[in-house]
């Protein structure tokens, strides 16, 4: 904190000042008082305190420490604030003046407290670090091992792949295809190769520093930082992004085998190519600008096509336009994520869409695409490419209208971005369930009706 | 009825916020707001290892002192009084994960409520929750009895060995 006026109308906001020095016996002594500060000539003027033992000694160092909290009653308290100062004593009549040299000091109102924790985070390990070599053995931080792959592989963004896939095996169900065993499968090696990418995308962000440099990371965007936590090594995540790649990949061979060897090998290789080359170099879609566009055909046509594939063993345009409204959804997801974490991947060379576009591009991107997937449902209903009850998807616009709504209101701070970014995440996931609930309602009607 | 003054033990229990100042590698204060707890015989604070430059300050010299100044955070507490309790401390890491939990869980608990949804939650903030216990040893206490400052302070010396 720098010593200027800005630092004496901070401490004007305190009702009492606390006067620390080291006492003769070498212990710091601490004592509230009452003050005065003066911007003018950068002077604090502190009441002497009674007694021998709580005052410092003419000409000693001192630290004034100046301190709020807000009791909340049955949570605990909140607007948490305070600065400390330090200086030399000068004792008057009945004072204590100190002009400060130095100063430093926090206030939750600036500074969340989320952030002040991301910030100290180098801190931390360090600690561990030196806690490590005292002991000899490491120490490190701990999550018990459900919530570690609940976090590592961001488990909840699963939908994102719930979503095409069961959208395709619906489109195949409506053409009167449909296997269990086969929709298992395909739903499981679809899962494996998003927690791979998910995996992936957090060992590319944190060689290229995009991860690293982030210090406003919420639970929807600056990666899994289990990396950066130190709670799992870089080696521990690559063998666990290879896993689940090589699970997903020997699900996709049998399947292929079983069913239609090169379409499938072939959408499965374009699926593997945008999860791994969506951060990794030397493409780094993302970096390019090219998030969105991968991100819409891999969880749109490319997992839609394959699920419809499996079950149908024929290519369909019907699978294909279905999934783009799915596409541009889960693309204005990451969009909006990107809103979030535009600095630190601005200086991490990250140059996604939303870093490249002005905030009022991005706001008016994100109205344009959102009512491009309902015109999409709509003009497909009337040229009879999709059955009319899967218009049901009409039902989540407004919920698009709210995240609009939300980034245009917290663009420039990641935590208020927060309720956008969730609500966002719903209405995929809610577009994308009304669609595969209206080609469900298709299908029982037209068996019903013969 | 614990080793320093009901007074003082009073506050002690009611402070949602106290000082914590201690010692600086170039012998300096420094002083932290942390919640002060009591167990009867040592003032309990704790400390996540990301804001662990306390800690080693309380490694490299161990005498501190806490004050209780703040009338807002002692809601409810008539007559509100204030006082400081020097003292040695000492940093109580061995499981650095769940070992605070024993120690400071319930009465940290008591004056934040919130602290045991958040720990459900820790996967949210898992360094914010590895932290160490400072345990502080009362040697001195001061008291002021209506808060006032300007008065000379009541000074008690604290011997445990004596008063247990």
């Amino acid at each position: 904190m720098k010593i200027d006026t800005a630092l004496f109308d901070r401490i004007q906001r305190f009702d009492h000042a606390i006067l620390t020095f080291i006492d003769d016996q070498g212990f710091p002594m601490s004592v509230a008082t009452g003050f005065r500060a003066d911007a003018k000539s950068k002077t604090l003027t502190l009441d002497l305190p009674g007694g021998a033992a709580a005052r410092p000694r003419d000409g000693q160092l001192i630290a004034v420490a100046f301190s709020h909290i807000q009791p909340q009653q049955g949570i605990g308290y909140n607007e948490r604030r305070y600065v400390e100062v330090k200086g030399t004593a000068r004792l008057g009549d009945g004072t204590v003046q100190v002009t400060p040299t130095r100063a430093h000091g926090w206030d939750e109102n600036e500074l969340s407290f989320f952030e002040l924790c991301e910030r100290a985070v180098p801190t931390g390990l360090a600690y561990m670090q030196k806690l490590s070599a005292e002991r000899g053995r490491e120490v490190k931080p701990r999550l018990a091992w459900t919530w570690l792959f609940f976090r590592a592989t961001r488990l909840p963004f699963l939908t994102a792949t719930l979503v095409p896939v069961l959208l395709g095996i619906a489109v195949a169900a409506f053409q009167g295809v449909f296997d269990w065993g086969l929709a298992l499968l395909t739903l499981l090696a679809a899962a494996l190769v998003h927690l791979g990418l998910n995996v992936a995308n957090d060992i590319f962000d944190h060689v290229t520093g995009a991860d690293p440099t982030n210090v406003n990371p919420t639970p929807f965007s600056g990666g899994s930082r289990v990396i950066q936590y130190g709670l799992i090594s870089l080696r521990g995540m690559i063998g666990l992004a290879a896993l689940f790649y090589g699970l997903s990949a020997a699900i996709g061979l049998y399947l292929a085998w079983t069913r239609a060897f090169w379409p499938l090998v072939t959408i499965g290789v374009i699926g593997l190519f945008i999860s791994v080359f969506y951060t990794a170099p030397p493409f780094r879609l993302v970096a390019r600008g090219l998030g969105e566009v991968a991100t819409a055909l891999g969880f749109g046509p490319i997992m839609t096509l394959g699920a419809y594939y499996v079950q149908a063993q024929r290519f369909s345009w019907e699978a294909v336009y279905a999934s783009i409204p799915v596409g541009i959804l889960i693309a204005l997801v990451l969009y909006v994520n990107e809103i979030a974490d535009r600095q630190p991947d601005a200086q991490s060379g990250k140059h996604t869409l939303v870093v490249r576009l002005s905030r009022q591009a991005v706001v008016r991107g994100y109205a344009l695409a959102a009512s491009a997937t309902y015109l999409l449902v709509v003009a497909g209903v009337a040229v009879g490419l999709l059955p009319w009850p899967t218009l049901l998807t009409l039902l989540s616009a407004p919920l698009a209208w709210q995240v609009y709504q939300g980034i245009q209101q917290g663009y420039e701070s990641p935590y208020a971005l927060m309720g956008p970014m969730a609500k966002n995440i719903q209405l995929h996931l809610a577009t994308g369930l009304l669609l595969f609930a209206g080609y469900v309602v298709a299908t029982v009607g037209s068996r019903l009706l013969g | 009825m614990g080793i320093l003054p009901q007074a003082i033990e009073e506050l002690l229990d009611t402070c949602l916020a106290a000082e914590l100042t201690v010692v600086n590698e170039r012998g300096e204060p420094v002083t932290y707001p942390l919640i002060p707890l009591y167990n009867g015989e040592k003032i309990l604070m704790h400390s996540s290892v990301l804001f662990s430059k306390k800690l080693d300050h309380i490694k490299s010299n161990p005498a501190v002192s806490v004050s209780l100044s703040d009338p807002k955070a002692a809601p409810g507490l008539e007559p509100f009084r204030r006082a400081t309790i020097q003292g040695e401390a000492r940093v109580v890491e061995d499981d650095l994960h769940t070992g605070w939990e024993p120690l400071v869980l319930d009465r940290w608990a008591a004056k934040e409520p919130i602290i045991r949804d958040l720990l459900k939650q820790r996967v949210a903030m898992p360094l914010f929750w590895e932290r160490s216990v400072i345990e502080i040893t009362p040697r001195r206490a001061y008291l002021w009895p209506a808060g006032d400052t300007s008065q000379p302070p009541q000074v008690f010396d604290v011997q445990p060995e004596a008063r247990r």
